[in-house]
C-alpha cells in the first residue's frame, strides 16, 4: 500500500485536512477526495485551464500542483465564489451574456476572470484575451466570454462605489 | 431580417432569457460524466496500440490480473462475436462488427491508439500501473495515413473483407475503398463546352479533431439482477443504448443510459467507445466502473474528421453564369468504413445553381482512428475547394466575388446535384446582408492585408424526437425531453413550448430524460435539436392546451370547443382564467395534466451562411492574423438570439482553427506526433478578434415557428473565406489546409503559388 | 505515474543531501509545470521529489547596482510584476510573460525553465543574451557556470548528482544597454517556440553605434545557441537596418534546426534571421530608452 501524507490547508475559507499520495494532483484530490467537482479536467497537463483555481490568490492549473504542496495554502475554487444566495457578478454576467454553451470550461474561465479583475478592475479587451489565453473554450469562439468579463468589470466597479 | 410586425407576434421567441441550467454551470454544480460519484466505484483504463497497423498475435493479461488492486481485465475474448449488421446512429450509420472491433481490437490493430485491452482497479493510478503488465505480441505491418496513398493498388490493406461498392456493384478484389459515390445532373460535357472560363484546382486537407474540452467518460454498472446502467457523456442517450446493447448482445430493455451533462461533442460523441467496455468490466467485478479518457486518448483514439484530397472544376460564361461543375473527392474514413464522404459529395456544389454537374466521392480506409462526424461533416473540406475555385473564377471574369455568388446562388427550385430541390432557402438573403454589412462596406487599408468571402451550406435533418410535460399546480410546467443539451437547447426547446402555451420561459422547467424516462429521441446532431425537438415541444404545448380547455369546460360547464385561448388565458363568455389559475384547479377537475408528443419530420431542410474575413499576413513569417470577422446566417427564426450568435461565433472560430493551424501530424510510422492541446493548437482567446454576427431570418416552411438548425453551417465557410483573404493579401492561392505559417511561407517563397 | 516520496527542503544543504542520496532517481520541484507533466506521461521517473520552494535563497531576488540575483525558484509572475525588473531587464520580462499561460506563470520559474533544458526554452536565449552566471550548490560545495555552457543536450545539462541550481546572476544593466526576446509561434499564446531569439546590446552614448552585443537562439539546435561570432561582429557597427540584416544572415547561417511537428528546417533557418533582426531592433530601441513591445 502506498503511504499517504496528511495535508492541512484552507479551501474556500474553511480549514480542510486530507490524506493523499504524493503523485496525486490538487485537482484529483479536490474532485475525488473532497467532492469539489466544479474544477474540471480537460487535459491534465496544463494546456486547457479547465481546472483553474486560485492558490494563494494566483490562478494555477490545479492539475499541475501536487496535493502535498498545498500544506498551509489558501485555495479558492469555483465552489467558493458565490458567498451567499447570490451569484458572484462574474457568474451572473456569464449567464446574462450567454457566455457558455456546454459549460465545461466555464468554471476555469470564471476563476481566471476573477484573478484578472482582482488585479485589474478595468482591463482592455486585449488584456482580457491575453490573460485568458490559458483557458481553452471550443464552443463559444470566446466572443461572449470576453463581453461577460467586460460587463463583470463594469458591474463590480458599480458595486464598489 | 424579421420585420418588426412579425417580431411583435411573439412573446418568448426572440427574447434572451437566462438558460435553465445556467446557475448549475457557473457554480460548478452541474454533474458531467466525470463528476459522477457512486458507492463502490472503481476505475477503468484502456491499453492502446503503440503501432499504426499490426496483427495482434496474443495478449497475456495474467500479470495484470495478479497486480494488487486490479479487479477485472477484459480483451476481445470477452466481447460477443458480432455479425455484420448496419446500425443507424442518427448522423450516419455503422457496421456493428466494425464498431465492436473499434471498441476492443480483434485480430488486428488498425491505428495507433486502438484499444486492445482494459482493466478496472481501485484507483486510476493502480489501473495505469497494471496496464504496463499486459503483454501484447504484435506483428507490425506497413501502415498508410494519407488518403491518396491508401487508394493505391499496392497500399497496405486494412480489411480483407471490404470490397468497393460502386453504383450498386461490388468489386471482386478487397480494397481500401469501401464506397464510391456518384452524382450527376445535366450533361457535364455540354456544360463545359458552353463555358468561356474554366478553373480546375486540386486541394488537400489534414485530419482535424472536434476538440471538445471534456474527454470521453462513461460509468457502467452491470447490476447483480442483470440490468446495465450507463452514465455517459453522449450526444444521444438512445443511440448509446442501442450501440451498447448490440455490442453486448443483450436486449435494449436491459440497458438504461443516463446522459450526464456533456462537455462538447460536435459530432464526436455519437459512436460509443467506453460504454460497452465499462459494462464488461463491471460485469466481471460487480461494481460500477468509471472510465475517463486522457486527452492523448481522445486525440489518438476518437473521431477526427477526414483528411481529404479533392479536385474541383467549374466553368462559367463571360457574363458570369456558372454552367458546369465537376468534383472528385476522396475522404479518409480511418480504420473502418463509413466516413463522411456522402454529405461531402452532396454539399460540394450545394450553394450554386449549376445546370450541369458531376460528383465522384470515395470513402477510403487508412490507419487513423475511425473518423466521426464533426460539425457539418464533410462540408467544410468540400467548401474549401469549391469556394476557392468560385473566387478564382470571379477574379478571372473580373466580377466582384460577392456579386458572382449572388448571380449564381441556389434558391427555391434549385436542384442539388444529388437530387433534392430546395424549398424556400436563404442564401441570397445572407449574401445581401453581407453586401449591406458594415464590414463589407468598410475600407480595408494597409499593406499585406486582404478580404475574403465564402458561403457555406448544411442540412437540418429531421429524425425522431420525444417530449413529455407535466403541469404543476402553480402554473409551471416540467418538461422532459430526450435531446441531450450541448449548448443551451433545453432553453430553446422550452421557449418554443412556452410560446405555444402562452407562458413565460421561466415557468418551464426543462430536463433531459434518461432512456427509461422519455420516448425515443435521436442524437443531438445534424442541426436538428432546436428544429425537431422544438417541434415536438410545440406539439406537447398544443396537447396541454387541448387538455386545459377541457378542464376549463368542466369548471364552466360548457363544451371544450367553446373555451377560447387568448394570450395564454382560457376564456368563455365573461369568464377568464390564466394558465396558472387553471393549473391550480386541476385537482378537482380530473387530476394531473400530462402532455406528450413524438415527431419524426421527414427529409431535411437547409441552412446557408456567408462569412467575411479580413486578414493580415506577416510578409516575413507568413503568420496570418484575423483582423475582422463577420458571420452571417439564415436561422429561419432565431429562438434565443444569443445562442444562435454563439453557434455562429463558435463555428467560425473552429473553422479559423481548421484553416490556420489544426492538423494531425503523422510520423512515417503512422503515429500522431501532436496528441496534446499544446501541439494541436486550437485557437485561444488571443488568436481571434470579436466575431460579428448578422442573423438573417427566412422562415423554414417545415417548422411552425420557421426554425432552421444553426449549429453546423458556421464551420463550413471559414477556411475558404480565409484562403480567399490570404490570396487578396499575398497573391498566393492556398490549396492545402491548414494554411499554417511554414506551409504559407513555402508557398509565398516559391513563385507565388501553392 | 508511479508513486514517489515527497520531501520539502528548507535549506540548500538539506536539498543537496536529499538529492545526492537518490542521484538520478531524485527530481527537484519548483513550479512543477514541466516535471509533473513529464512524470505523468512517463517521460521521466522519480523515486523522490524534493520541493525547494521553501528554501529562502531560491525564492528571493535582489536588484542592486551590482545586478540582479534571481532565486532559481522565483515564479514568472513575480518577475514581470516587479516594476524595477521590468525597467532593468525587459528581455527577461519578455520571456517570463510568455512561458505558458498565466496559470503556468503563477508557478513556473526561470531556474526551472533552464534546468528543464529544452532546446526551445523561452528563457534561455534571454539568459544567454544577458550573460547570466548560474550558481550551483552540490555535495562538493558551490560553483558557477556561464549560462551559455549550462545546457548540454535536449533535456540535459551540467548539473551533477546532488547538484541544485540556486541562483541566476544578471550583470548590472549597463548604461545605454537593452535586451529583448522574441519567439515565433503559430498561435499567439500557449505554444512552444518554433524559433526563439534573444538579443542584448550596449550602444555608445549617442545611441548610434553598437559597442557590445550578445545574440542567442532557441529551437534551432540541440541546445539553445549563443551566436558568439555574430555577436562579436556587431561590435563597432552602426545600429542600423543594414547591420541588423547582417546579423540576421549570420543567424540563419549558423542555425542547424530539424524538421519536426513544429516547423520545417528551411522555415526555421529563415525565422532565425527574421527573429534575430526583430529582437535586435527591440534591444536597440530599448537601449535608446524607447518603448518596444514584442507583442505588436
Amino acid at each position: 500500500m502506498v503511504r499517504k501524507t496528511h495535508v492541512a490547508t484552507t479551501i474556500n475559507g474553511e480549514p480542510v485536512e486530507f490524506l493523499c499520495e504524493a503523485r496525486q494532483s490538487l485537482l484529483e484530490v479536490l474532485r475525488e477526495t473532497l467532492g469539489l467537482t466544479g474544477s474540471k479536467e480537460g487535459c491534465n497537463n496544463g494546456n486547457c485551464g479547465a481546472c483553474t483555481v486560485l492558490l494563494d490568490g494566483q490562478p494555477v492549473d490545479s492539475c499541475l500542483v501536487l496535493a502535498v504542496e498545498v500544506e498551509g495554502a489558501q485555495i479558492t475554487t469555483i465552489e467558493g465564489l458565490s458567498k451567499d444566495s447570490r451569484l458572484h457578478p462574474i457568474q451572473q454576467c456569464f449567464l446574462e451574456d450567454a457566455a457558455l454553451q456546454c459549460g465545461i470550461c466555464t468554471p476555469g474561465f470564471i476563476m481566471s476572470a476573477k484573478a484578472l479583475l482582482d488585479r485589474d478592475p478595468n482591463p482592455s479587451e486585449h488584456a482580457i484575451r491575453f490573460q485568458l489565453a490559458g483557458n481553452l473554450c471550443r464552443c463559444t469562439g470566446y466572443d461572449k466570454i470576453i463581453r461577460a468579463v467586460q460587463d463583470s468589470a463594469k458591474r463590480m466597479a458599480g458595486q464598489n462605489k | 431580417m424579421t420585420p418588426k410586425s412579425e417580431r411583435k407576434k411573439y412573446k418568448v421567441i426572440g427574447t434572451r432569457p437566462i438558460r435553465h441550467d445556467g446557475a448549475d454551470k457557473v457554480t460548478g454544480r452541474a454533474v458531467y460524466g466525470a463528476d459522477l460519484r457512486l458507492a463502490g466505484i472503481v476505475h477503468g483504463k484502456i491499453l492502446r496500440s503503440p503501432h499504426a497497423h499490426a496483427k495482434v498475435k496474443s495478449i497475456d493479461t495474467s500479470a495484470a490480473e495478479k497486480h494488487p488492486g486490479v479487479l477485472a481485465v477484459v480483451t476481445r475474448a470477452d466481447m460477443p462475436n458480432l455479425k455484420n449488421k448496419i446500425a443507424d446512429l442518427g448522423e450516419g450509420s455503422v457496421n456493428l462488427a466494425h464498431l465492436g472491433a473499434n471498441v476492443l481490437a480483434h485480430d488486428k490493430v488498425l491505428y495507433k491508439g486502438h484499444a486492445v485491452a482494459a482493466l478496472a482497479a481501485v484507483n486510476p493510478h493502480v489501473a495505469e500501473e497494471a496496464l504496463k503488465l499486459i503483454k501484447v505480441d504484435y506483428e507490425v505491418l506497413p501502415s498508410v495515413t494519407w488518403v491518396m496513398d491508401a487508394m493505391q493498388d499496392d497500399a497496405p490493406l486494412l480489411h480483407n473483407d471490404v470490397f468497393t461498392k460502386s453504383m450498386g456493384k461490388r468489386a471482386s478484389k478487397p480494397s481500401n475503398v469501401p464506397t464510391h459515390i456518384h452524382f450527376e445532373k445535366g450533361n457535364i460535357e455540354e456544360g463545359f463546352q458552353a463555358a468561356d472560363v474554366i478553373v480546375e484546382r486540386e486541394f488537400k486537407t489534414a485530419s482535424v479533431h472536434q476538440g471538445y474540452i471534456e474527454p470521453h467518460v462513461s460509468t457502467a454498472l452491470w447490476n447483480q439482477d442483470g440490468h446495465v446502467t450507463v452514465w455517459t457523456s453522449t450526444q444521444g442517450a438512445f443511440t448509446a443504448r442501442a450501440q451498447t446493447a448490440e455490442l453486448l448482445q443483450i436486449p435494449v430493455s436491459q440497458v438504461t443510459v443516463v446522459p450526464c451533462e456533456i462537455g462538447g461533442g460536435f459530432g464526436g460523441k455519437i459512436a460509443v467507445y467506453l460504454e460497452p467496455v465499462a459494462a464488461l468490466l463491471s460485469r466481471k467485478c460487480g461494481r460500477p466502473v468509471k472510465m475517463v479518457m486522457t486527452r492523448e486518448d481522445v486525440f489518438e483514439g476518437t473521431g477526427p474528421t477526414p483528411g481529404s484530397f479533392m479536385r474541383v472544376k467549374l466553368g462559367a460564361t463571360k457574363d458570369g453564369k456558372l454552367v458546369a461543375g465537376e468534383a472528385w473527392l476522396a475522404y479518409d474514413a480511418g480504420a473502418f468504413p463509413g466516413g463522411v464522404i456522402g454529405p461531402g459529395a452532396m454539399c460540394v456544389f450545394s450553394c450554386y445553381e449549376l445546370p450541369h454537374a458531376k460528383v465522384d466521392g470515395y470513402d477510403v480506409l487508412d490507419n487513423k482512428p475511425k473518423t466521426q462526424a464533426y460539425r457539418a461533416p464533410g462540408a467544410t473540406q468540400a467548401a474549401f475547394a469549391c469556394e476557392t475555385v468560385i473566387d478564382e473564377l470571379a477574379e478571372k471574369l473580373k466580377i466582384d466575388p460577392l456579386e458572382f455568388r449572388l448571380k449564381n446562388a441556389a434558391k427555391e427550385g434549385t436542384r442539388r446535384v444529388d437530387g433534392p430541390v430546395y424549398p424556400r432557402v436563404g442564401l441570397v438573403e445572407t449574401l445581401e446582408a453581407a453586401k449591406n454589412s458594415p464590414h463589407w462596406k468598410s475600407k480595408l487599408e494597409g499593406k499585406h492585408r486582404g478580404r475574403g468571402i465564402a458561403s457555406g451550406y448544411w442540412f437540418n435533418i429531421g429524425l425522431k424526437s420525444s417530449v413529455a410535460a407535466n403541469v404543476n399546480n402553480d402554473g409551471t410546467v416540467s418538461l422532459i425531453e430526450g435531446s441531450t443539451d450541448i449548448g443551451g437547447t433545453r432553453t430553446s426547446i422550452a421557449m418554443q413550448f412556452a410560446e405555444t402555451l402562452g407562458i413565460t420561459a421561466e415557468a418551464v422547467h426543462p430536463r433531459v430524460g434518461d432512456t427509461d424516462s422519455v420516448g425515443y429521441t435521436d442524437v443531438t446532431g445534424g442541426s436538428r435539436t432546436t428544429f425537431a425537438t422544438g417541434l415536438a415541444a410545440h406539439e406537447v404545448a398544443l396537447d396541454i392546451q387541448r387538455q386545459m380547455r377541457e378542464r376549463a369546460a368542466i369548471l364552466w360547464e360548457c363544451e371544450a370547443s367553446q373555451v377560447q385561448v387568448e394570450d395564454g388565458a382560457y376564456c368563455h363568455k365573461d369568464k377568464k382564467l390564466t394558465f396558472a389559475e387553471l393549473a391550480g384547479q386541476l385537482g378537482h377537475t380530473g387530476g394531473p395534466v400530462v402532455g406528450r408528443a413524438t415527431v419524426s419530420p421527414e427529409g431535411a431542410s437547409n441552412g446557408f451562411g456567408t462569412h467575411l474575413v479580413d486578414v493580415e499576413v506577416d510578409p516575413d513569417t507568413a503568420k496570418v492574423t484575423i483582423l475582422r470577422y463577420t458571420a452571417i446566417q439564415d436561422a429561419g427564426r432565431a429562438i434565443h438570439p444569443s445562442y444562435v450568435e454563439g453557434q455562429m461565433q463558435g463555428g467560425a472560430v473552429q473553422g479559423i482553427g481548421w484553416a490556420l493551424n489544426e492538423e494531425y501530424v503523422y510520423s512515417d510510422q503512422g503515429r500522431m506526433e501532436n496528441a496534446s492541446y499544446l501541439d494541436y493548437r486550437m485557437p485561444t482567446a488571443l488568436d481571434v478578434p470579436a466575431i460579428e454576427t448578422i442573423i438573417v431570418e427566412v422562415p423554414n416552411p417545415a417548422h411552425p415557428y420557421g426554425v432552421r438548425g444553426v449549429g453546423e453551417t458556421p464551420i463550413v465557410a471559414p477556411p475558404a473565406a480565409i484562403a480567399n483573404a490570404i490570396y487578396a493579401a499575398t497573391g498566393v492561392r492556398m490549396t492545402e489546409l491548414p494554411m499554417s505559417p511554414p506551409r504559407l511561407w513555402a508557398a509565398m517563397s516559391t513563385g507565388k503559388k501553392s | 505515474m508511479n508513486d514517489f516520496e515527497f520531501q520539502t527542503a528548507t535549506t540548500v544543504d538539506e536539498a543537496v543531501s536529499l538529492l545526492a542520496a537518490k542521484g538520478d532517481r531524485a527530481r527537484v520541484l519548483t513550479g512543477g509545470t514541466d516535471l509533473i507533466v513529464q512524470l505523468r506521461e512517463n517521460l521521466r521517473e522519480a523515486d523522490l521529489v524534493v520541493d525547494v520552494k521553501k528554501i529562502p535563497e531560491l525564492i528571493q531576488y535582489s536588484l542592486t547596482e551590482k545586478g540582479l540575483r534571481l532565486g532559481a525558484g522565483v515564479p514568472c509572475y513575480r518577475i514581470y510584476g516587479d516594476e524595477a525588473i521590468r525597467k532593468a531587464y525587459p528581455g527577461l520580462v519578455d520571456s517570463a510573460r510568455i512561458i505558458g499561460g498565466w496559470q503556468i506563470q503563477s508557478r513556473a520559474s526561470i531556474g526551472g525553465n533552464l534546468c528543464n533544458s529544452s532546446p526551445a526554452a523561452d528563457s534561455i536565449p534571454t539568459l544567454i543574451a544577458y550573460n547570466v552566471i548560474c550558481h550551483i550548490a552540490g555535495p562538493e560545495g558551490r560553483r558557477t557556470v556561464p549560462v551559455a555552457e549550462f545546457c548540454t543536450a535536449p533535456g540535459r545539462n551540467v548539473l551533477k548528482r546532488g547538484e541544485l541550481l540556486t541562483e541566476l546572476e544578471f550583470p548590472a544593466a549597463a548604461r545605454h544597454s537593452g535586451g529583448a526576446y522574441l519567439r515565433f509561434i503559430p498561435r499567439n499564446e500557449m505554444d512552444i517556440a518554433v524559433v526563439g531569439a534573444g538579443a542584448w546590446v550596449q550602444l555608445d552614448a549617442k545611441g548610434e553605434t553598437i559597442e557590445r552585443a550578445r545574440l542567442a537562439l532557441a529551437a534551432v539546435a540541440p541546445t539553445p545557441l549563443f551566436l558568439a561570432d555574430a555577436s562579436a561582429a556587431l561590435a563597432g557597427k552602426p545600429a542600423t537596418e543594414a547591420t541588423f540584416k547582417e546579423a540576421a544572415a549570420a543567424a540563419s547561417a549558423i542555425a542547424r534546426p530539424i524538421n519536426d511537428k513544429r516547423g520545417t528546417l528551411e522555415y526555421r533557418k529563415h525565422l532565425a534571421g527574421v527573429l534575430i533582426e526583430r529582437s535586435l531592433v527591440g534591444a536597440v530601441r530599448r537601449a535608446r530608452g524607447e518603448k518596444w513591445d514584442p507583442h505588436v
